[in-house]
């Protein structure tokens, strides 16, 4: 691609990706969650994809399918996590550590650590999509060929 | 007691993250994988073992996900909103057709599949197929439904299509998903119409509320419409020889399993979830399509020459006979005469019966790849004479199939020829006539396979993983044919009962009272 898009694109790469994370972060207070999230991570990569060509991310093709199988394999983990009580059960809500606080009443900036496993979960959801729909980009990104960068 | 309450979660979460975990155990070390593997298997087979004998000892079983309990169904406002699982005898028994053939499939599979060749991929699929069966089979959520049967979907045509260096299984793979994600928006759109209507997506407060009304009625033809294409009815039915006919013979039979899986959301919808709407007419409608089925298959079966189509063509025959006889019942329903009772434990029976008969035919065919490379009849011949084991499999499956006494098919056909003679005698005679063709089918198919001189190809004999898989189903044609009247009367009985009138037991159990 030329110059031009392959610059905006260097600007542009770090705030979309850290968008992406402020979503997926904020999944249990705001809009959004781990699947929007995950995929505007996965719309930073894309946009590497075509900016820079699919031959420069080769090398992740490995990288993104484990942290799919991470993400999957960690959400299923939660989830089992309230087993002691029933499946998918909240175990760490109000139990006061990290993640375990109760949530503000009244107008606040957003407090992160409330949600117990809602926000791992997030999370988990947030790795597995950016790392599935990555994957996709990058592969027909790998199979379409990119002799016009 | 607290263990054996969560029974119906494990067995379906467990080959969940087994399907997700197994990449990156393979990750590090094939025989690692293999062993997480069966350890899954197990573990799942168990679950689903544990679980039949709870519900058919002690009734209905629910679990409520995310709840203080797994019995607290209702929410603070007594209105059940959270995701329940109902285990009732007819889904505790679906959940074994899957545990015989997913067991099967897997044991084969880890002396089938070849590393390098998406062995990884094939197994992690599996696993999610099975997890998928498990949730629509045990789920008693309209919504939750939906969600497993596009989990099926996906791991299916996944399945299906993986080997994407032959040309036919992508093909197959897309014909299957144009059905399955057709039939799945149609199942959709039902939610949606009675989630509109009623507010609720819980199965059991649905069914309490449905009263046949024109949206009601809309709902019902989209979910039959829908599952019977999952199910691979006759005018639907084109994607299953295909697909499998073109997948490896352990995504094959479970494939089958999946079918039925399909056919058991049918049945659930018809007699638990309209069972106080739905009409006779439906009843003829399934009926026909059923007997429809059950001819064209067998016509189309006749003139095939590549065995693994041939068996598939098979396959489908047979979900015609169970059609045929749960159209039966659903005519009767409403009068609920001795034979319409009959018809439907005879369409219950038959499932396990044809999971195992045509599980334990796709594992030979697929013995019969290995060995030989091919699956064409006109080139095939005198594989008796190196594949004893095989051979003998494929002569048990083909005659059990055909409902040669004293196998397990000559068992379930019975009750399904005598009650259909009831409400129909043309419709029986359609039956046996089927019936006897399939026969000639697979007698042609056995001679041109295996029969005849010895002929000079390399042959591979079979792993012991792919003869244990292939013993288990053949030790269950045998036992269910022998002793048909103790699985009749303590497994299929209660089953087709579930069905047949333990609507009220089914809502009673969700939401109390």
């Amino acid at each position: 691609m030329s110059v031009v898009v392959r610059t905006v694109a260097r600007l542009l790469l770090a705030p979309v990706a850290i968008f992406g994370a402020y979503v997926v972060m904020h999944g249990h207070l705001t809009p959004g969650g781990g699947f929007q999230g995950g995929a505007v991570i996965a719309s930073a990569i894309a946009l590497v994809v075509v900016a820079f060509g699919a031959q420069r991310l080769r090398k992740q093709k490995k990288t993104l399918s484990v942290l799919e199988d991470v993400g999957a394999t960690a959400f299923a983990v939660l989830a089992f996590l309230g087993i002691g009580v029933t499946f998918f059960y909240n175990a760490l809500a109000g139990t006061g550590g990290l993640f375990g606080q109760t949530v503000p009443i009244g107008p606040n900036p957003g407090a992160l650590n409330t949600g117990g496993l809602l926000p791992l979960m997030n999370w988990a959801v947030g790795l597995k999509v950016l790392a599935g729909l990555g994957s996709m980009v990058l592969l027909l990104g790998l199979l379409g060929g990119d002799d016009d960068r | 007691m607290s263990f054996a309450m969560h029974v119906p979660i494990l067995a379906i979460a467990a080959p969940l993250l087994g399907a997700f975990s197994l990449p990156l155990m393979a990750k590090v070390h094939h025989r690692l994988r293999d062993l997480w593997a069966i350890i899954v298997g197990a573990f799942t087979v168990a679950m689903i073992v544990t679980l039949a004998v709870q519900v058919f000892g002690g009734g209905i079983q629910v679990y409520t996900l995310g709840a203080e309990a797994p019995d607290a169904t209702l929410g603070p406002e007594g209105f059940p909103i959270r995701i329940t699982l109902v285990a009732d005898a007819m889904g505790a028994f679906m959940a074994l057709i899957s545990a015989l053939l997913g067991g099967a499939a897997l044991v084969y599979a880890l002396g089938f599949a070849q590393d390098g060749k998406g062995k990884t991929l094939s197994m992690s699929l599996l696993l999610l197929l099975w997890a998928g069966m498990l949730g629509l089979k045990l789920t008693g959520d309209l919504f939750n439904f939906f969600v497993f049967l596009e989990i099926t979907t996906v791991a299916a045509c996944g399945l299906i299509a993986y080997r994407v260096w032959e040309s036919r299984p992508p093909e197959a793979a897309f014909k299957t998903l144009v059905m399955f994600i057709l039939g799945g928006l149609m199942v959709l759109l039902a939610v949606a119409l009675l989630y509109g209507e009623y507010g609720a997506l819980n199965m059991a407060y649905l069914s309490n509320q449905i009263g046949g009304g024109l949206i009601d009625r809309m709902a019902l033809g989209l979910l039959v419409g829908g599952l019977l294409m999952k199910a691979g009815a006759v005018p639907m039915h084109m994607w299953a020889p295909d697909a499998y006919g073109e997948a490896d013979a352990n995504t094959a039979i479970v494939l089958v399993a999946n079918t039925q899986a399909g056919l058991y959301g049918l049945l659930r919808m018809l007699f638990t979830l309209y069972g106080g709407a739905a009409t006779p007419e439906v009843g003829w409608l399934i009926t026909s399509l059923g007997a429809l089925t059950v001819l064209v298959t067998v016509l189309m079966a006749v003139v095939q020459h590549r065995l693994g189509r041939l068996v598939a063509y098979g396959a489908v025959s047979q979900i015609g006979y169970m059609l045929l006889a749960a159209g039966v019942a659903l005519v009767t329903v409403g009068a609920r005469p001795e034979f319409g009772q009959l018809a439907l434990q005879g369409s219950v029976f038959h499932m396990i019966n044809d999971a195992a008969c045509i599980g334990l035919l796709f594992l030979c065919v697929g013995a019969v790849h290995r060995a030989t490379g091919t699956g064409d009849l006109r080139s095939l011949g005198g594989l008796a004479h190196t594949e004893r084991w095989t051979s003998g499999f494929f002569l048990l499956g083909a005659l059990a199939l055909a409902g040669i006494p004293p196998l397990n098919g000559f068992a379930s056909k019975l009750m399904i020829y005598q009650s259909v003679f009831m409400l129909s005698p043309i419709l029986a005679a359609l039956a046996v006539l089927a019936s006897i063709l399939l026969l000639a089918v697979f007698v042609r198919a056995f001679q041109g396979a295996f029969l005849g001189p010895r002929q000079n190809v390399v042959s591979k004999p079979p792993s012991p993983a792919m003869l244990i898989g292939m013993g288990v189903l053949a030790a269950v044609v045998i036992a269910f044919g022998l002793f048909p009247d103790v699985m009749v009367r303590h497994v299929v009985a209660p089953a087709a009962e579930a069905l047949w009138t333990g609507r009220d037991a089914y809502m009673a159990a969700v939401l109390g009272g």
